[in-house]
């Protein structure tokens, strides 16, 4: 239709009458929308959404920097491929970081994340995080023999709280306490500048105890690391006192001038002691590898890669499993898919063409598994193909096989696709069926009338208007195949477990959600893959379930 | 299983509700006859002496990690007590998705005024772990084989000796406990197993052991399996947890015996979920005193042959309920039994388990 003609149509009220349908459709869709609104709304939240969720965590990894945000930071300019250990300063910015994630007890969960990539290392963390709070004892001694105001976490307060803090805490103190919880702790400006890492780990010691414990830093003595980090301040900057005045540019002035003469702590040399594995370069290559926000580390251990220094590198040959197990759960799956199509095919023609009363009887055999218990049709097939089992010992007895060459057709392959073909047969019946159902007996006939023989009036005329059935069916069984495991759980044995097994063992069992969230992701890609190829070569306008 | 519990969970809530005043307590266990036996030691005499507190079981504990630690991340935490092996119990602490516990404050002391932290000992393997009871996993073996020639196992070595024992076998499908015994039979001394299985050579010694008789395993997922596959003579012997053995033999009168030897002590016992309200964590821990207290723990042991995890209560332990057998020798702690026992390593798997799986089902699928 020209522009012209759009034109010159109106509705009475004049407005054009392009604007008005649109309109018109437009209300329309938001009606059906508003319908379907629910619908939509649910599935969004309870299938899409937690989907995301979990793929999501295949690439998120900010526990390392999160939990160790000053060792990332001094990581960052050390040459993993050095093959010597990081600095000093490295190891005493673990300390902090170390001692905080204790306290807050995230330096185990930090552990489990690193050991899903170098063995090891979750003991490392968590011997160390029992210890880490007497890293810097040896200042904290020091510091109290120097001066004992140095015990009294008044003085602490004093040197580091800012003044207004210090008010609304007193009026805190004064009222009811159990009303309300203490404000949180601040660090007045003098001290940031001056000792900018005892103010820090202060800070984190203050938060600590009072989110933690419910402690109160005018009452609790700071962790020894504190002590650790004014002795380091003070080395660093002598003149720190200058910036503070009265009591405190006194003590500060007498520590700075004592701590000279300090013994220093090894902190380094505590660490290898709490475990040896933080005297090698391996771990501190891990924690570099892993520090960033998102990794492909999941991804790369779902195909046999791991990440390293080095970059990807495949896994040891006796470490790879799951591409392997990939392979093997697509063919399984094909396997039992045929199978279904080889049983199913005769039974769903025989339902759509005997007379309804037998085919009802017929469809009621069929539902019949239906009903029953996964687990007690997977224990009935036990029960039938072990080797001491009924079919064996009937074969036995008529002679078939000896008693020593009883058949073994349980825990291996035979044993997943037997009981995953009785499981999904009947998804593959019912499409099937109700596609047979709509074909009409008049074209066989008119077939056979022309001089097919049963054959070719099957085979070029009925079977082509069977396939949206069987594309249908043998796209509902495939994609329940793969995703089966508790069947091939218990009657595989150990050549016919799926990848799902690896996957539900990740999830339930070694807490490795990213692992499982990236095995997940990579069988959904091939899913998706498959049924574009299914597509391209069938079509997916020929999928039909009724 | 899981719509049985919500069916059930439901119509309890359905009662509840016409009574009202009761409180809720969700306790997970692992179902079956431990459940029932903890239901009956610990739960009936309890409900006796607290009619506002209304214990829902739920039957959950093979996944409780797992859930635990979504419902951690919901913020919602519906279960109040849970019940886990000692091994989950430290990765759940490990998590920070379980309570630490103080077990002098917060458990019972013995009658002779033992404090509860010397009375359990060393089973207290982990800061949030609530020991009940001493399991081990060891093996079963058919005392009818023809083909033995009258011989029978004495070692756990004869697991591995298919010349004198030829049979099926069946072992659990993971590393843990396979590899180590197959250490031992491969001469490694006692004490330097887990020295061993720690370097690349001892784990493939492991795994040539475990290859000498790897066409001849069934490997079991569930601890049902064994017991269900000695019966059926489908394995001639298999490992399994001595408590399933115990009701195959004693209750169901099947001609099994126990091997005792090199059986592996494991834990099992309460954890508290992190994050509880105040109330209702009250109310646990009130609960967990009573159920971990030296007669308790004893009484279980009537019920079902698994040791109490207390050292006072080993000597109360009298005759099985129903069977009224002293139950004393069918303890893994017997000494009788114990004569050879091997102590599972936590800190030592909870660091290798992912790798020696990965490894380990690597190694199956060859």
């Amino acid at each position: 239709m020209s522009e012209t003609a759009d034109q010159l149509l109106t509705t009475k009220d004049g407005k054009p009458l392009k604007a008005a349908l649109a309109k018109a459709l437009r209300r329309d869709k938001l009606r059906a929308l508003a319908l379907i609104a629910p619908l939509l709304i649910f599935v969004l939240l309870t299938f899409v959404a937690p989907i995301v969720d979990m793929l999501f965590r295949s690439v998120e990894n900010d526990i390392v920097s999160e939990t160790l945000p000053r060792t990332v930071i001094e990581l960052q300019d050390w040459d993993a491929e050095s093959g010597v250990v990081p600095g000093d300063a490295t190891y005493n910015a673990l300390h902090y970081d170390l001692m905080i994630a204790a306290e807050k007890k995230k330096h185990t969960q930090l552990g489990t994340r690193l050991n899903y990539e170098e063995t090891g290392i979750s003991s490392a963390f968590r011997k160390t995080g029992r210890r880490v709070d007497d890293f810097g004892e040896g200042y904290t001694d020091q510091f109290v023999a120097l001066n004992e105001a140095w015990e009294a976490p008044a003085t602490w307060v004093d040197l580091l709280a800012s003044p207004d803090w210090v008010k609304s805490q007193a009026t805190w103190a004064a009222g009811d306490q159990k009303a309300t919880a203490e404000p949180s702790f601040v660090i007045n400006d003098t001290a940031r500048k001056a000792l900018p890492q005892t103010s820090e780990i202060y800070g984190a010691f203050a938060r600590t105890i009072q989110v933690e414990d419910q402690d109160s830093p005018t009452e609790e003595e700071p962790w020894n690391a504190v002590y650790s980090a004014l002795y380091e301040d003070l080395t660093a900057n002598p003149a720190a006192a200058d910036a503070f005045s009265g009591a405190n540019e006194a003590l500060l002035s007498e520590a700075a001038a004592a701590v000279a003469t300090f013994t220093p702590v090894d902190i380094k040399a505590l660490f290898v002691k709490a475990d040896k594995d933080w005297g090698e370069p391996s771990i501190w290559q891990t924690i570099k590898t892993f520090a960033p926000a998102y990794t492909s580390g999941y991804f790369l251990n779902s195909v046999d890669a791991q990440l390293t220094a080095d970059g990807v590198q495949m896994k040891p040959e006796d470490e790879r499993i799951y591409l392997f197990l990939f392979g093997r759960t697509l063919m399984l799956s094909m396997a039992i898919t045929i199978s279904c199509l080889l049983l199913g095919y005769p039974i769903a023609f025989l339902l759509a063409h005997l007379p309804l009363r037998t085919s009802n009887l017929l469809m009621i055999l069929v539902l019949l598994p239906f009903w029953t218990s996964l687990l007690v049709r997977t224990s009935a097939w036990k029960v039938l193909l072990q080797q001491q089992g009924v079919i064996n010992d009937f074969l036995v007895w008529i002679g078939v096989i000896s008693d020593a060459g009883r058949l073994v057709m349980i825990n291996n392959q035979t044993g997943t696709i037997i009981a995953m073909t009785h499981i999904l047969l009947p998804f593959m019946i019912l499409p099937l069926f109700s596609v047979m159902k709509t074909i009409s007996p008049n074209y066989v006939r008119a077939a056979k009338s022309l001089g097919a023989t049963n054959w070719t009036a099957f085979w070029r005329v009925y079977f082509p208007q069977s396939v949206p059935g069987i594309g249908a069916g043998a796209v509902l069984a495939f994609i329940l195949s793969i995703g089966y495991y508790i069947t091939p759980e218990l009657v595989g044995g150990t050549s016919g477990i799926f990848i799902s097994n690896r996957i539900a063992y990740h999830i339930s069992s070694s807490l490795n959600w990213g692992l499982a969230a990236a095995l997940g992701t990579m069988l959904l890609a091939a899913v998706m893959i498959l049924f574009l190829v299914y597509d391209r070569i069938v079509g997916i306008d020929n999928v039909k379930l009724g | 299983m899981k719509l049985k519990t919500a069916i059930l969970a439901t119509s309890a809530i359905a009662m509840m509700s016409g009574t009202a005043v009761a409180k809720d307590m969700t306790i997970v266990s692992w179902g079956g006859a431990y459940q029932s036996s903890q239901k009956k030691a610990y739960a009936e005499p309890y409900a006796a002496d607290h009619s506002d507190i209304n214990i829902i079981w739920d039957e959950s504990s093979n996944e409780a990690v797992a859930k635990l630690r979504a419902m951690n991340e919901a913020g919602n935490i519906t279960w109040d007590l849970v019940d886990v092996v000692a091994s989950d119990a430290i990765r759940l602490c490990d998590e920070g998705l379980a309570l630490e516990i103080d077990p002098d404050e917060d458990l019972a002391a013995a009658p002779d005024g033992t404090s509860a932290a010397d009375d359990f000992g060393d089973l207290l393997v982990s800061e949030c772990f609530i020991p009940q009871i001493v399991y081990s996993t060891t093996f079963g073996y058919r005392s009818d084989i023809e083909a033995w020639n009258g011989k029978e196992p004495e070692t756990v070595c004869d697991v591995f000796d298919t010349e004198t024992f030829p049979g099926k076998r069946s072992l659990e499908k993971r590393p843990i406990n396979n590899m180590e015994w197959a250490l031992l039979c491969d001469g490694v001394a006692k004490d330097e197993v887990y020295d061993v299985l720690e370097t690349e050579e001892g784990q493939e010694r492991a795994f040539a052991k475990l290859d000498t008789i790897k066409d001849d395993v069934i490997w079991w997922s569930a601890g049902a399996e064994t017991p269900q596959l000695l019966a059926d003579k489908e394995v001639v012997i298999g490992s399994t947890y001595n408590g399933r053995l115990f009701s195959l033999i004693e209750e169901q009168d099947q001609p099994v015996k126990m091997l005792w030897d090199a059986q592996v002590f494991d834990l099992d016992g309460w954890i508290i979920p992190a994050g509880l309200p105040e109330d209702r964590l009250a109310a646990v821990k009130d609960f967990v005193k009573f159920a971990t207290d030296t007669q308790r723990l004893a009484d279980q042991a009537k019920y079902i042959s698994y040791g109490p995890a207390r050292a006072s209560s080993a000597p109360l332990v009298g005759k099985h309920a129903d069977l009224g057998i002293e139950m004393a020798p069918h303890m893994p702690t017997d000494p009788a039994n114990a004569k050879n026992t091997f102590l599972y390593n936590y800190e030592w798997w909870a660091d290798y388990r992912d790798d020696l799986d990965a490894k380990f089902q690597a190694w199956l699928s060859q």
